[in-house]
């Protein structure tokens, strides 16, 4: 046996174990926030910001028109009346539009909501500005009550020419619990 | 440690107790092979209702929850213990070493994986049952929608992950200070070459495997948002850790099967391993690139077509030093002195059958193609050929090959090439055809399925049943041996077998190589 005088196996235990804590502590403070910042960042995903659009000047594109289709989902268990006002609209990139979608809570209680916005295809996604959008907020509704939420946006004049649809699909949450613990933060 | 000289302990507290590497190895080898046959029984279970079209025997909750644990049991509790058992009784032997580096770490070790698997095998008689979804575990599946169990899984995982990353330190110490004097790196058996970097892979991974599940953990009970998008997270996310562990997870199942197979090859083709050093630069290559290429498994998520294509060739790349390997082999027994006892038998078959399986992963590598096989049977096909006919295959050339080592008797040579070739048939009528219903469109994981895959399916269960029942063959002839096999006294049981396991008595004494041998 070797003489364990200045110990190796414990410098090499250490050593391993060292390298354990780093990749565990490397998934929460490394891969989730990344992952995070990458979809934000590069538009991946479907993900659409979650901060209103701040307009530069933007030239309005009259020589084609994008067809934007709405669909609004409730998320498992979610008991709200949910659907946009209008499910398709005709747009011209850089213009300015407005529209709004329908919920109504059903039940007797209050709730709180949160839609989450997903676009297709992705790649559209970092052409889609919302200056106004419900989803930028969680949604208090008292029981019984219906509301209207409004969504302003705008399609980038840069779209890619090949894309000439884009589906913007919205799932409602129900987060009143989440909310009551204040954990929500969106 | 080793300086004082005693044999076992006697009666339970021997294997309670016990710190000497080869009793360990053989807990490991006893314990993963009941592993084997319980996630074998579910298999059994999937193809007996797969016979025939339609629900016949089960419910289709119970066979989600068939899928999901023949999978985890498999993965988590044959295959990797079975590796970790060999290599408790091969590394120390293989380098001179009297013992693992830290052998009450090495107990302890093995003693909470018994305690982990019942407790994963307890959720199936929970309310709600056991897991059932999948064994990559999806969120929201396993978050949202999971039984009340799955918080006794999680715990689960989590225990067998820190088995895993004790054994790993535990090998990794072992190899760094305890080889022979003039044991230097590049003269280890490729065995011991292969368990170090998979010990490496799993220190990296299993924290991360960790970290998922704790995430889980935290969603379900702790009201974060990890994986749920109505908190602001992303179930995509989930994928992304799960694979991050998962594909160099199943490089920690191979690796050490191709340790095993370089060190058999040349001890029945009577010629040294051709291109050693390249084997040792191949096998560190795949461990790198396993870090990069795990979302070729999520190609459906929607990732931008940079990231498809990364992955793809990144992927792609892996072919060339898995080719450096399957191509040494070949040489190794070009030309060789070659004779067919039963461990060359599976190692020929690990060649031919683990390099289709090669082949088929670079099909569901290319990105396009991949949108038609993913989560068809294509894929279950691969990766049975892969993990079966790679990872098992090897293991039961490994206990054939050191067993008379092992208990200094001799197995039935007869009834391992019968259980040799039952296997092989048996394998290759169950897979081979899901290929063909894979590529025709039948998805994974389901209980019944359309009419025109009936016939497929048929073959497919016959031949699980052949497979399953040689392992039974395989059980019989290992007790046999050890009861009452023909006695061995030569220390080098294989004639062209090499290295220094083969200069100690056999059967193997409880303590070996007290003093080290020098290595020229």
């Amino acid at each position: 046996m070797r003489p364990f005088g200045d110990n190796p196996v414990a410098l090499t235990v250490a050593k391993m174990a060292a390298v354990v804590v780093l990749m565990f502590s490397f998934v929460f403070v490394v891969m989730v926030p990344l992952y995070n910042v990458l979809c934000d960042a590069l538009g991946i995903n479907g993900k659409t910001s979650g901060v209103a659009y701040e307009a530069a000047t933007i030239q309005v594109d009259e020589s084609r028109e994008i067809t934007i289709q709405f669909i609004a989902t409730n998320s498992d268990g979610m008991p709200w009346e949910f659907r946009p006002s209008q499910t398709m609209m005709k747009v011209n990139p850089g213009a300015v539009n407005d529209t709004v979608f329908l919920a109504r809570n059903p039940l007797e209680r209050d709730m709180v909501a949160q839609a989450i916005p997903s676009v297709s295809p992705a790649r559209a996604a970092e052409y889609f500005h919302k200056t106004e959008c419900f989803c930028f907020n969680n949604q208090p509704l008292d029981g019984l009550q219906s509301t209207e939420m409004p969504l302003q946006f705008i399609v980038d004049q840069d779209l890619p020419r090949d894309i000439r649809t884009i589906t913007l699909s919205y799932t409602m949450f129900d987060i009143t619990e989440m909310a009551s613990d204040a954990i929500a933060s969106r | 440690m080793g300086d004082h000289h005693h044999g076992p302990a006697k009666g339970l507290s021997r294997w309670l107790f016990a710190t000497n590497h080869k009793d360990i190895g053989t807990m490991y080898l006893w314990f993963s092979f009941a592993m084997f046959l319980v996630g074998g029984a579910f298999a059994m279970i999937i193809r007996a209702e797969l016979f025939q079209p339609g629900m016949q025997l089960i419910r289709p909750e119970f066979f989600n929850q068939m899928t999901t644990m023949h999978g985890l049991i498999m993965v988590f509790g044959a295959i990797m213990p079975a590796f970790v058992g060999l290599a408790n009784w091969m590394i120390p032997m293989m380098i001179g070493a009297p013992d693992m580096a830290l052998p009450r770490m090495n107990n302890w070790s093995f003693w909470i994986l018994p305690p982990a698997f019942l407790l994963l095998l307890a959720t199936m008689f929970m309310p709600g049952g056991g897991p059932a979804f999948g064994w990559t575990f999806y969120a929201p599946l396993s978050t949202t929608y999971a039984p009340p169990s799955v918080t006794f899984f999680i715990f689960g995982v989590h225990i067998l992950g820190l088995s895993s990353i004790m054994g790993s330190i535990n090998i990794v110490a072992t190899v760094m200070n305890l080889r022979a004097p003039g044991m230097t790196y590049m003269k280890m058996p490729l065995f011991v070459w292969t368990w170090f970097i998979t010990a490496y892979l799993l220190i990296a991974v299993m924290p991360v495997l960790a970290g998922a599940v704790t995430m889980m953990l935290m969603d379900i009970h702790f009201g974060t948002s990890f994986f749920s998008a109505a908190g602001g997270g992303d179930p995509v996310l989930f994928q992304h850790v799960f694979w991050f562990f998962g594909h160099p997870e199943v490089y920690i199942i191979i690796l050490p099967a191709f340790g095993v197979v370089s060190q058999i090859i040349p001890a029945f083709a009577r010629k040294p391993l051709f291109g050693y050093d390249s084997m040792v630069y191949a096998t560190a290559s795949i461990a790198f690139l396993s870090f990069i290429v795990w979302a070729h498994h999520m190609y459906t998520v929607g990732m931008p077509i940079a990231g498809e294509l990364f992955f793809m060739y990144a992927t792609m790349l892996i072919a060339v030093p898995t080719g450096v390997k399957v191509f040494n082999w070949i040489t190794t027994m070009w030309r060789g002195a070659m004779t067919f006892e039963t461990p060359m038998l599976f190692c020929i078959g690990f060649v031919v059958l683990f390099t289709i399986g090669g082949f088929t992963g670079l099909m569901l590598s290319i990105a396009p193609s991949d949108f038609q096989y993913h989560d068809s049977y294509f894929v279950v096909a691969h990766f049975h050929y892969v993990m079966v006919a790679g990872a098992v295959f090897s293991m039961t050339a490994a206990v054939y090959y050191w067993l008379p080592k092992w208990c200094g008797k001799m197995y039935n040579e007869t009834m391992g090439k019968t259980h040799f070739w039952i296997s092989f048939i048996g394998f290759n009528v169950t897979f081979f055809p899901q290929h063909f219903v894979g590529l025709a469109g039948m998805p994974r994981r389901i209980p019944d399925y359309a009419l025109q895959f009936a016939d497929f399916n048929m073959i497919s269960s016959i031949g699980a049943f052949i497979y399953g029942a040689s392992q039974l063959l395989f059980l019989y002839n290992v007790i046999a041996t050890i009861v009452g096999g023909k006695p061995v006294s030569d220390e080098k049981v294989w004639e062209g077998a090499e290295g220094l396991e083969w200069t100690v008595p056999t059967p193997a004494p409880f303590h070996t190589f007290s003093t080290p041998p020098q290595v020229r």
